[in-house]
């Protein structure tokens, strides 16, 4: 009965609906949704991709923080029909295959969190601050946001870069050697970073 | 959140034509206020009009050394292009202190200048306020406010404008480029956003339905000597409690131009250009210590410590 009723409503011509093709993690799906559906309620509720955690749901946490064409975002801000024609990677494409990204394996290796609600987000933040740093991104940590003038992404510059991401365990030092050593930073991963 | 079609724009002349002929429509660009607040249930559009895929996404270095950035640029690609870390560094520094990494990502500068000017209460809808509500109230006045404006408000409304970009805006005179049907248009930062008096609904002068197309920063040659400090009450990702653009010229220990805004302190960026003039041409080290006299004189200047900046004794 649900599901007749449901086929009924989307079989509906409504200007409040619309036909979505979102392409995730290399595959292209096509669905119908509400155009008040969030990528993230999408992504969780229509595509089954349920690593894409839903914390606040009003941008503050970082916990549903997935990379469009490449850039990391909250995807509980961005509206699923906004973000047809982009290419969505979730955690559930983070890894090649059966290989873990460096990111994975560091959080993994360095317990990079405890009830690992926050940890899909985290990695898919990590993954991006990784990117955007070595594309010479500044930061709020860079004294010197001139070009040319980069820095080494030390413990300063990931717990600022990451501050996007929320962990109420409070796993943060672990999160920061993990991200210092799957960006091939090693004396900051080793260094012993106070909360 | 209210039901709403969805139209996603492809030219800017589109755009306000679509705008123009539906009264309950509001453009959408990086949507992370403007969602957020549907959720909330504080903005209720009818219909969405997606700019996003506009040609507005670039930022050009003009003859005249005027930068023109686009609307749809993201915070994100503004504080990392180049010419604005090396022209005006206060800028990037701003950029990069508002918000986090994922939402600099999403954001846009036309979205950054419409984001609300807001307090807690705002987004509370259980609690009377007469920006949601005109008429219904200030719950701030007497609530929580020990973050709101300090200058320019009313008995109407105490919030600050949260940006920080428009701080270092302010400082280097932007001018803001806008299209409506009727054709094009500007108008200077420094008119964009009004006061507060008996209207906070009323929180920008952009003309009905007009679409915001860039921000031109004319060549300043001290912003290239400028930065911008925030501060709030955590490390990372809060709004601010109080905050300064500033920019110094000193050519031979004397200060040749000076400018200085400040942000969080009013519901718009705070120019301080009092301060400016009392900077400009002062020499930076030449000022002799307090004589007795001069201390008889200005007896509420009694500390003796001199300004970092102009070296006044105080």
């Amino acid at each position: 009965m649900l599901t007749k009723l449901t086929n009924l409503r989307e079989d509906t011509v409504s200007p409040t609906r619309s036909e979505i093709s979102l392409h995730v993690n290399g595959k292209t799906h096509t669905l119908s949704a509400d155009n008040r559906t969030t990528l993230l309620d999408a992504l969780r509720e229509q595509l089954g991709l349920t690593g894409t955690k839903k914390g606040c749901d009003h941008g503050q946490c970082g916990a549903c923080t997935v990379l469009v064409d490449g850039r990391r975002a909250v995807s509980c801000l961005q509206l699923a029909v906004a973000a047809e024609g982009t290419a969505i990677t979730t955690i559930e494409g983070i890894a090649d295959g059966d290989h873990l990204h460096p990111v994975q394996e560091a959080f993994l290796e360095l317990d990079g969190y405890q009830c690992g609600y926050c940890t899909p987000g985290q990695i898919c933040s990590a993954v991006a601050v990784i990117q955007e740093h070595a594309e010479g991104w500044p930061s709020a940590a860079t004294d010197d946001v001139r070009p040319g003038a980069e820095t080494a992404l030390d413990a300063a510059e990931i717990r600022e870069r990451m501050s996007g991401n929320l962990c109420r365990c409070g796993a943060y030092t672990a999160i920061v050697r993990a991200v210092a050593q799957a960006a091939g930073n090693p004396v900051t991963a080793e260094t012993k970073v106070m909360a | 959140m209210k039901e709403f079609s969805y139209r996603r724009a492809t030219g800017v002349r589109e755009a306000v034509s679509l705008l123009a002929s539906d009264s309950g429509a509001r453009f959408l660009a990086g949507g992370t206020n403007l969602v957020d607040l549907m959720k909330a249930g504080v903005e209720t559009p009818d219909q969405l009009i997606d700019v996003r895929s506009l040609p507005l996404g670039r930022i050009e270095l003009r003859g005249d050394g005027a930068l023109v950035i686009g609307a749809t640029v993201t915070n994100s690609d503004l504080a990392a292009h180049p010419e604005v870390r090396l022209r005006y560094p206060a800028l990037a520094q701003a950029v990069l202190a508002g918000a986090s990494g994922q939402l600099r990502n999403m954001a846009t500068v036309g979205g950054n200048l419409l984001q609300r000017t807001r307090c807690g209460y705002f987004a509370d809808t259980a609690s009377p306020c007469n920006k949601r509500v005109p008429g219904s109230g200030c719950s701030a006045i007497t609530g929580e406010n020990h973050n709101h404006a300090i200058l320019g408000w009313s008995e109407h409304c105490v919030a600050t404008h949260p940006s920080d970009m428009v701080v270092p805006l302010a400082a280097f005179d932007a001018v803001i480029s806008y299209e409506t049907v009727d054709g094009t248009g500007e108008m200077p930062l420094a008119e964009f956003y009004p006061a507060v008096g008996d209207t906070p609904q009323q929180e920008t002068t952009l003309p009905a339905g007009a679409l915001i197309t860039s921000v031109t920063l004319p060549a300043a040659p001290v912003a290239a000597r400028s930065r911008y400090r925030k501060v709030r009450e955590r490390a990372s990702y809060a709004f601010a409690s109080g905050s300064i653009a500033a920019a110094l010229d000193v050519d031979n220990g004397v200060v040749r131009e000076a400018r200085i805004a400040f942000g969080a302190v009013a519901s718009r960026p705070w120019r301080a250009h009092a301060a400016e003039r009392a900077h400009r041409r002062r020499p930076k080290r030449s000022v002799p210590p307090p004589t007795r006299s001069w201390q008889r004189r200005n007896p509420w200047r009694t500390t003796g410590t001199r300004c970092h900046c102009c070296t006044t004794w105080w």
